[in-house]
């Protein structure tokens, strides 16, 4: 078990290393810099004399390789860098967001996983009647419906139909208001749920028919359980390794940031960071944010392998 | 079991969530405004973005400022004279004034102020629109005198602009104006928390009347059908709009006050007239004999714009009819495409930024059915915005679909285009002498009917050269609740008199 956590470690700093170097370089070779992305066409306006100054400040006057090795080392030191528009560090600055958009995520999840698994299920159970083929609809529909078409909808019925948005702008923290922070994640988290939803059940259903199959399972049945039991106790149980699977990737990509629903409903989180760090070019913001996101990836695939050897205590990573 | 527990939290979460059906805004006597797009810095000096300036134009003042007919009212500045020969400008300034750390307004401000503005290490774009300035006196405490290279009608105009607010000497000696923010302004800022609220509170001291809010908080909504809802649903009072695809599904209601004013800015089809074969007369003036300005206006953004020429102020602005080809003449344009040897057509590039404006896909598409008209197909580049303002400063692209500012003053406006040395030339791509000296003429002219002239005859020279298409002037766009009340809106899109503004909830 050391074995394999010492491998997994050092095989992720290398992922870590490699993918600041491509963000770095991939961020500086889109055109535009801090300096366009402020003035806008006005930057040509700027005497040479002015420019220089401009890049001085931005610290863009130095060359690229001394940047990147000036920032990893303030990596090492737990200094991501300064967003000159905010003010502010980065560490402290992704940390205040952070925490929006793991809640949102969790919501998400939980949503996902308590629509789909009942559904998937009975999908399985009922296959090829009435129930099964209303649950395959609902997963296409999951499936092909876009997030920015479905947030727009249910703030256009909340708004036009009930008169109600709990989300304009005036994002309130959990523990500022728990009732107003609810009312205003949880709209966004079915948007983002909802499409989760279809593949969690789409996924139950496939690992429950085969699962429904297997020998154990008639092992079961003919010991007299319950149908109840098999099926909660056993099968179910088994049918999950991919579903916890499918969870890991999905938390991490929602913990990198739910860029259009944040977009959409003006959520301050990770995703809305990103695209405002992109589109003004602040380097430094979009190195720590991508940063953030290769170790949430890290983390969860690392929770994820853990977890396999809980559900199903036949995976082992001894050697 | 589990199961269960988790399904019961479900269901608490939604009934949690939905429960409090309290959610219309009570901001008491705070204005709560929206909009998508927040201020990029707080440094009135540098900051040239649009969002940029309609924040900071609540906090600072400028020495004088325009009403919503554009025409100069008394800012910080009481009275203004030019001397005889143009070549000194006297300003009185306002007694009684205070910063909003509580220090004197005097003409010291005033002429760190400008020092500031004019020092190459401040990096402020607006600079060049103050050359003329080659020194300062101060006779007294409430009077400068601006000593000029050369007469400059243009720089009262120019001094209305926010670029040119007037900061404390004390906070431009000792501390970093992008980092504090002491205007004189009628609010002061509290907090900006960047892409989510600005907090402003009333200035008590301030030297004119109002404001009548206790505040505004101004909170930034990405998505503007998002911001239309939360006008709708009474989360917010007032909103900026831009996109007219949005704005306009407000004109018919009736719980919502909407206000459009024709902007200064100018949509325009930028030909740049050094690449072949747009360097042939004949050809540029077919494609503007070609392009239907009514039917852009029509299809593209819903009808929601002015058609105009190159001067969109209504002081300035030629009636379009005096205007080279302004009525689609297809029959013409293909005259001048024989005429140029061109009737077989040719391949035109078009490069436009996405979003920017939100309807310049859509002209692009509708000006490349029009052309298709005489044989020329047009190549849509839809760009990501920085990547468009990098090439378009270097001018490298045939023809791009643009959105440019306008200005109070012709040669404001201009002079960055249209003369020799102009910093622009190389996206303009086009200047000739008749150009260039008009613009210099229009520049010394005190005498206001013989600029008219001037700017008149330059306008039929842009028309008929065309070196560029002008389209229309989008609407700005405000929009508030019925409780809101003293609202009126600038044709400059000024948020500044929102100090007149009062809420009756």
């Amino acid at each position: 078990m050391r074995q394999y956590l010492a491998r997994r470690f050092f095989a992720s700093l290398f992922t870590m290393f490699g993918i600041t170097i491509l963000v770095f370089a991939a961020i500086r070779l889109v055109p535009g810099d801090q300096i366009t992305a402020q003035l806008g066409t006005e930057a040509g306006m700027l005497s040479d004399e002015q420019r220089a100054a401009m890049e001085r400040y931005y610290g863009l006057d130095r060359p690229p390789v001394e940047q990147y090795f000036t920032w990893l080392g303030g990596v090492f030191q737990g200094n991501l860098g300064y967003s000159i528009r905010q003010g502010r560090e980065v560490l402290p600055l992704i940390l205040d967001r952070f925490p929006v958009t793991i809640e949102l995520s969790i919501l998400a999840i939980l949503i996902a996983l308590l629509i789909g698994i009942p559904i998937g299920i009975l999908s399985a159970l009922r296959r090829n009647t009435w129930i099964d083929l209303v649950g395959r609809v609902f997963s296409m529909l999951g499936l092909s419906v876009p997030n920015f078409l479905l947030g727009t909808l249910i703030i256009y019925v909340l708004s036009v139909y009930f008169g109600i948005l709990p989300n304009s702008g005036n994002y309130v923290d959990l523990f500022q208001d728990p009732v107003l922070n609810l009312q205003q994640l949880i709209f966004p988290a079915i948007t983002m749920g909802f499409s989760f939803a279809s593949s969690v059940m789409r996924m139950t259903r496939s690992a429950m028919l085969e699962v429904l199959n297997e020998g154990y399972v008639r092992t079961a049945r003919a010991k007299g359980l319950t149908e109840r039991a098999v099926i909660l106790r056993h099968a179910l149980r088994n049918s999950l390794i991919p579903v916890v699977t499918l969870i890991g990737v999905e938390f991490g990509y929602l913990l990198g940031g739910a860029f259009i629903t944040e977009q959409i409903f003006s959520l301050p989180g990770i995703g809305r960071l990103a695209i405002n760090a992109i589109t003004q070019r602040e380097y430094a913001l979009v190195q720590g944010v991508a940063l953030l996101i290769v170790i949430n990836f890290i983390l969860i695939n690392f929770i994820v392998d853990m977890v396999y050897g809980w559900i199903d205590p036949r995976i082992s990573y001894d050697s | 079991m589990f199961t269960k527990k988790l399904f019961a939290l479900a269901i608490l979460i939604l009934v949690l969530s939905l429960g409090g059906a309290a959610l219309a805004q009570d901001g008491g006597n705070t204005l709560i405004l929206a909009r998508a797009v927040d201020a990029t810095g707080l440094d009135p000096h540098t900051q040239t973005a649009f969002s940029s300036l309609r924040l900071l134009e609540l906090i600072y003042e400028p020495l004088v400022t325009l009403d919503s007919d554009l025409s100069l009212q008394p800012g910080l500045a009481t009275a203004w004279a030019f001397s005889e020969d143009g070549m000194t400008l006297t300003m009185n300034l306002r007694e009684g004034v205070k910063f909003h750390d509580g220090s004197d307004f005097t003409a010291e401000d005033v002429i760190a102020s400008f020092n500031r503005l004019l020092a190459e290490e401040t990096a402020s774009a607006a600079r060049t629109n103050y050359l003329s300035i080659v020194s300062m006196d101060a006779p007294d405490d409430y009077t400068v005198v601006f000593n000029l290279n050369t007469a400059d009608v243009p720089l009262l105009a120019a001094m209305a602009s926010f670029n040119a607010a007037i900061l404390s000497a004390d906070v431009i000696a000792n501390e970093d104006p992008a980092l504090v923010t002491v205007g004189t302004g009628p609010f002061k800022l509290d907090s900006w928390t960047p892409e989510e609220t600005t907090l402003l509170s009333a200035n008590a001291d301030w030297w004119g009347e109002g404001p009548f809010v206790d505040g505004i908080e101004i909170r930034i909504i990405p998505d503007e059908t998002s911001i239309l809802a939360a006008l709708r649903a009474g989360t917010v009072d007032f909103a900026l709009l831009n996109d007219p695809l949005v704005a306009t599904l407000l004109i018919d209601d009736q719980s919502v006050v909407l206000h459009r004013v024709p902007s200064l800015s100018y949509n325009v089809l930028q030909l740049r007239a050094a690449i072949e074969p747009l360097d042939k007369l004949e050809v540029r003036q077919a494609i503007s004999c070609a392009v239907n300005r009514q039917e852009i206006v029509d299809s593209a953004a819903l009808g929601e714009g002015r058609i105009v020429g190159p001067l969109t102020m209504a002081s300035f602005a030629l009636p379009t009819d005096e205007l080279f080809c302004y009525e689609q003449d297809v029959e013409r344009a293909r005259e001048l495409m024989a005429a140029a040897g061109m009737s077989e057509g040719f391949t035109l590039p078009v490069m436009l930024a996405n979003a920017e404006p939100p309807v310049a896909a859509s002209i692009a598409q509708v000006i490349a059915s029009q052309l298709a008209e005489i044989n020329i197909t047009v190549e849509i580049e839809a760009l990501e915005f920085s990547v468009y303002v990098d090439r378009w400063l270097v001018g490298d692209f045939t023809a791009a679909v643009a959105l440019n500012g306008g200005r109070t003053d012709p040669y404001t406006m201009y002079s960055r285009y249209w003369q020799v040395d102009a910093r622009f030339q190389p996206t303009a791509g086009y200047l000739d002498d008749t150009l260039d000296s008009l613009m210099k003429a229009g520049q010394v002219e005190t005498d206001f009917e013989a600029r008219y002239q001037i700017f008149a005859d330059f306008q039929r020279h842009l028309a008929e050269t065309s070196p560029w298409v002008w389209l229309y002037a989008p609407y700005g766009y405000t929009a508030h609740l019925p409780s809101v009340s003293g609202w009126e809106p600038s044709a400059n899109d000024s948020l500044y008199y929102l100090y007149n503004v009062s809420i009756n909830r």
